[in-house]
C-alpha cells in the first residue's frame, strides 16, 4: 500500500490528459493572463470559465492528477486552505484558489494555472461542494463549521447540511476531517466511512438548536452536545487550543500563530490534522503556520493618513462573534457593510451580532448599508457616526489605531483601494 | 420582576430565531426604556413552561423542522394561548405567523396544527419569496407602510376570523396580494428579522395595545433615514 506521501511524490497524471483538456488549459491560461494584464481581475474566474467552455470535463480530468484537498464550511475556508497550502508545500508544488474564487470556475482555474502540481488545496463554497466533489473525488474533504450566512442567497443551513451529507456518502475513498463540536458538520461527516474528528470549537450555537437528523432539541453542555435520537458529539482525535493543540497521539503541539483569535487556532488544528493524514508531521506543520501573517488581505496592517489600520473580514453572526473578541480595545472601529449579491441582500443578520460589546468606543458606520448598521448600533446603544466611504472614515478619525471590519464586497473594495494607494 | 415592569416574552428564540428576529425584542425594550417605562425581555426557551403573565409575546422565524418543534411545544405548554385570551399582545414573524395560524404544511407534505390564534392556513408555494417587500397598512391601524425583507416558501390563506394588514405593493407577502394577518391583538407579518427596527409605527402600535395608551413621540433620525432609503430602493427596483 502506498502512503499519501509516496503518491504525492509520484509523477502527476498530466501526461494522460486528453488533447482537448490540454487545449482547455492553454485557453484558460491565456484568458487569465489577458484578464490580469488588462487589470480586470486576478484571472481566477475567467480562466476556469474559458477552460470549462473548451472542455466541459476539464475539472474532472485536471483533478485526476493531483492529490486534492477540498475545504468547506461557513467561516475559515480561505484561512484554512492557506494554512494547508503552506504546510503541504513541504511536499511539493500546491495548486490552489487562494484568491477565494471558490465556485466551479475558480476551482477549475486553480488547476489550470498549475496542472503539474502534485497537490491541490481548494476552498469550495458550501453550496458547490456536491457539484465539485463529484468531479474531483478528493483525497480529503475538510468540514469546518456551518452557520447562517447570506440566507437569501445560500438558503437555510440545514438544507446545506443535508446536501453535504448526501455527497459525503458517495465518496467512500475520501477522508473527511471534521469539527465534531459542530452538530451540523458532525451529521454530514458521519456519512463518511472513517471521519477524523477535530474538536475545533463552535462558539455560535444559534443554528444547532434542533437536531439535523431528527428535529428534536440538541442539548449543549460544556463538554459537548447530544440529541435524544442518539446523535452525539464524537470523541475527537485532535483538539484545538489557544496556543497548543493536542495531536492524535496525545502530544501537545505548540502553535504560536501570528494570526489572532480562537477561530484561527481552530482552523490551524484542522489544517494540522489534515496535513498529518497526507504525511506531514504536526511539528513541521506548526512551524509552517508561523509563516502566515495575513490571509488574502485579512489582518493586513496599513498606514492611512497617520492611522495604523488593521483590516478584518466578518460577514455573518458566527464570524463577528470571533472578530469582536480580537479587536484591540484601544482602537477606533470602522464597520463597513454592503449588500451586493455576494454579501446577501438581507442585512437582518446584523441583529444577531452582539454589537453592545462595542459600547464606550468610537464606531463609524460605513458601506452601502451604513444606515442599517447605524440603526442597529442605535438600538445596541453604541455611540457612532455615519461615513459611507470606509477609508475616508478612517482619515476623519483622531490619530491612532483603527480596526476596520468589513463584510465581503466592502472588504474587497477596501483592499483594492489600499493596493491602489 | 416588579409588577410595574413591562414584560416582553421572546418565545423560543433558540429555535425561532433564524432570521435574527430577537432584534424585535431589543427594539421594543429600548423604545419603552427610552420613554421611562421599565421593561424586561424574558427568553422562553424550548422545554420550558410558557408564562402567561407577560404583556407582549414575540415569535420569530425558523426552518421547517424547528417550526414544527415550536408548534408542538407551544400546544403542550399553552401559556401563550392563555395570555392571548386575556388580551396580551402577540406578534409573529414569518414562521411565527404560520405557527399562530390554524395549520401549516411543511415542504415534506406533513400538515401540522398551529395554535389557532389566527384564522390562517399555510401551504408551500412553488418557489421561495425572497427580497425586499413593501406593504400598505389598512387605514384603521393608522400607521405608515411596512418595509422589510421576506424569505419564505409558505403561502397563507386567511379565513373570516382574521384580516390582512394590507395590500402588498412590492414582494409576495401572503401570496394573494395581501400581507400579514390580524385578529384582535394578535398580529403577524412575513416581513422577517428586525421588522420593528424599520417600522417604528408598528412597534409603537403593539406597545399602545399593550399599554392601553399611545406612547409618547420618539424621533430617531437614523430610523427615518433608513425608511426613506429602503422605500427608495424598492420603488427604484419596481421602475427598473
Amino acid at each position: 500500500m502506498t502512503t499519501y506521501r509516496q503518491r504525492v511524490q509520484r509523477l502527476p497524471l498530466f501526461t494522460l490528459l486528453t488533447a482537448r483538456t490540454r487545449l482547455a488549459i492553454a485557453a484558460g491560461r491565456g484568458a487569465a493572463a489577458l484578464s490580469r494584464s488588462a487589470r480586470l481581475g486576478s484571472g481566477g474566474v475567467i480562466g476556469g470559465r474559458i477552460a470549462l467552455r473548451v472542455d466541459p470535463d476539464a475539472l474532472r480530468r485536471l483533478a485526476r492528477g493531483p492529490t486534492v484537498v477540498l475545504v468547506t464550511g461557513t467561516n475559515g475556508k480561505t484561512t484554512t486552505a492557506l494554512m494547508l497550502t503552506r504546510i503541504l508545500e513541504t511536499l511539493g508544488e500546491v495548486a490552489g484558489n487562494g484568491d477565494g474564487a471558490n465556485m466551479p470556475d475558480g476551482v477549475t482555474a486553480a488547476l489550470v494555472a498549475k496542472p503539474h502540481a502534485p497537490v491541490a488545496v481548494l476552498e469550495v463554497d458550501e453550496n458547490y461542494v456536491p457539484a465539485i466533489a463529484a468531479q474531483v473525488r478528493p483525497a480529503c474533504l475538510v468540514l469546518l463549521n456551518l452557520s447562517r450566512d447570506q440566507l437569501d442567497r445560500v438558503g437555510e443551513v440545514r438544507a446545506i447540511e443535508r446536501d453535504l451529507r448526501a455527497v459525503v456518502a458517495t465518496l467512500p475513498t475520501t477522508t473527511v476531517i471534521a469539527n465534531c463540536d459542530d452538530p451540523l458538520v458532525t451529521s454530514a461527516a458521519l456519512a463518511a466511512a472513517r471521519p477524523i474528528w477535530v474538536s475545533a470549537g463552535q462558539e455560535w450555537t444559534g443554528d444547532a438548536a434542533a437536531c439535523p437528523r431528527c428535529g428534536q432539541v440538541i442539548f449543549h453542555t460544556p463538554k459537548g452536545w447530544c440529541c435524544a435520537c442518539g446523535l452525539t458529539r464524537p470523541d475527537p482525535l485532535w483538539t484545538a487550543g489557544a496556543h497548543t493543540m493536542r495531536s492524535a497521539d496525545g502530544r501537545m503541539v505548540p502553535l504560536d500563530l501570528r494570526l489572532p483569535g480562537r477561530a484561527n487556532a481552530a482552523n490551524a488544528a484542522i489544517a494540522v490534522a489534515t496535513a498529518e493524514r497526507l504525511g506531514v508531521s504536526p511539528t513541521i506543520a506548526a512551524s509552517q503556520l508561523r509563516t502566515i501573517g495575513e490571509v488574502a488581505g485579512r489582518y493586513r496592517r496599513a498606514e492611512v493618513s497617520g492611522h495604523t489600520v488593521r483590516i478584518l473580514l466578518a460577514k455573518n453572526p458566527a464570524g463577528w462573534r470571533e472578530t469582536l473578541a480580537v479587536l484591540d480595545p484601544g482602537a477606533s472601529v470602522v464597520i463597513a457593510i454592503n449588500s451586493s449579491e455576494a454579501d446577501g441582500r438581507d442585512t437582518s443578520w446584523l441583529w444577531d451580532v452582539p454589537f453592545d460589546q462595542l459600547r464606550g468606543r468610537h464606531v463609524v458606520a460605513a458601506g452601502d448599508r451604513a444606515t442599517d448598521l447605524a440603526v442597529r448600533l442605535t438600538y445596541a446603544e453604541v455611540q457612532h457616526t455615519i461615513s459611507p466611504q470606509p477609508l475616508a472614515a478612517v482619515v476623519a478619525l483622531p490619530p491612532g489605531a483603527v480596526e476596520v471590519v468589513a463584510n465581503y464586497t466592502a472588504f474587497r473594495d477596501i483592499t483594492r483601494r489600499l493596493d491602489d494607494a | 420582576m416588579p409588577e410595574s415592569t413591562f414584560g416582553i416574552g421572546l418565545v423560543l428564540p433558540d429555535i425561532l430565531g433564524t432570521y435574527s428576529d430577537a432584534g424585535n425584542a431589543q427594539v421594543l425594550e429600548c423604545r419603552l426604556r427610552w420613554r421611562g417605562i421599565a421593561a424586561t425581555v424574558v427568553d422562553i426557551g424550548h422545554g420550558e413552561p410558557v408564562p402567561s403573565s407577560l404583556d407582549l409575546y414575540l415569535l420569530g422565524g425558523g426552518e421547517d423542522d424547528a417550526q414544527a418543534l415550536a408548534a408542538d411545544h407551544l400546544r403542550c405548554q399553552p401559556g401563550l394561548q392563555h395570555a392571548a385570551a386575556r388580551g396580551a399582545v402577540v406578534f409573529g414573524v414569518c414562521a411565527g405567523l404560520q405557527v399562530l395560524g390554524t395549520a401549516f404544511t411543511t415542504p415534506d407534505n406533513v400538515t401540522h396544527p398551529g395554535l389557532g390564534l389566527l384564522d390562517a392556513i399555510t401551504t408551500p408555494g412553488a418557489k421561495r419569496a425572497v427580497g425586499e417587500i413593501l406593504a400598505e397598512v389598512t387605514p384603521q391601524l393608522g400607521i405608515e407602510p411596512l418595509t422589510g425583507f421576506e424569505n419564505h416558501l409558505g403561502r397563507t390563506r386567511l379565513g373570516a376570523g382574521s384580516q390582512a394588514l394590507g395590500p402588498v405593493r412590492a414582494g409576495t407577502g401572503n401570496g394573494d396580494g395581501t400581507e400579514g394577518a390580524m385578529t384582535g391583538r394578535v398580529l403577524a407579518t412575513y416581513l422577517h428579522g428586525p421588522v420593528l427596527a424599520r417600522n417604528p409605527d408598528l412597534a409603537d402600535l403593539l406597545l399602545a395595545w399593550a399599554l392601553g395608551t399611545a406612547p409618547s413621540a420618539l424621533p430617531l433620525p437614523e430610523v427615518e433615514a433608513l425608511r426613506r432609503e429602503r422605500l427608495r430602493a424598492v420603488r427604484h427596483r419596481r421602475r427598473g
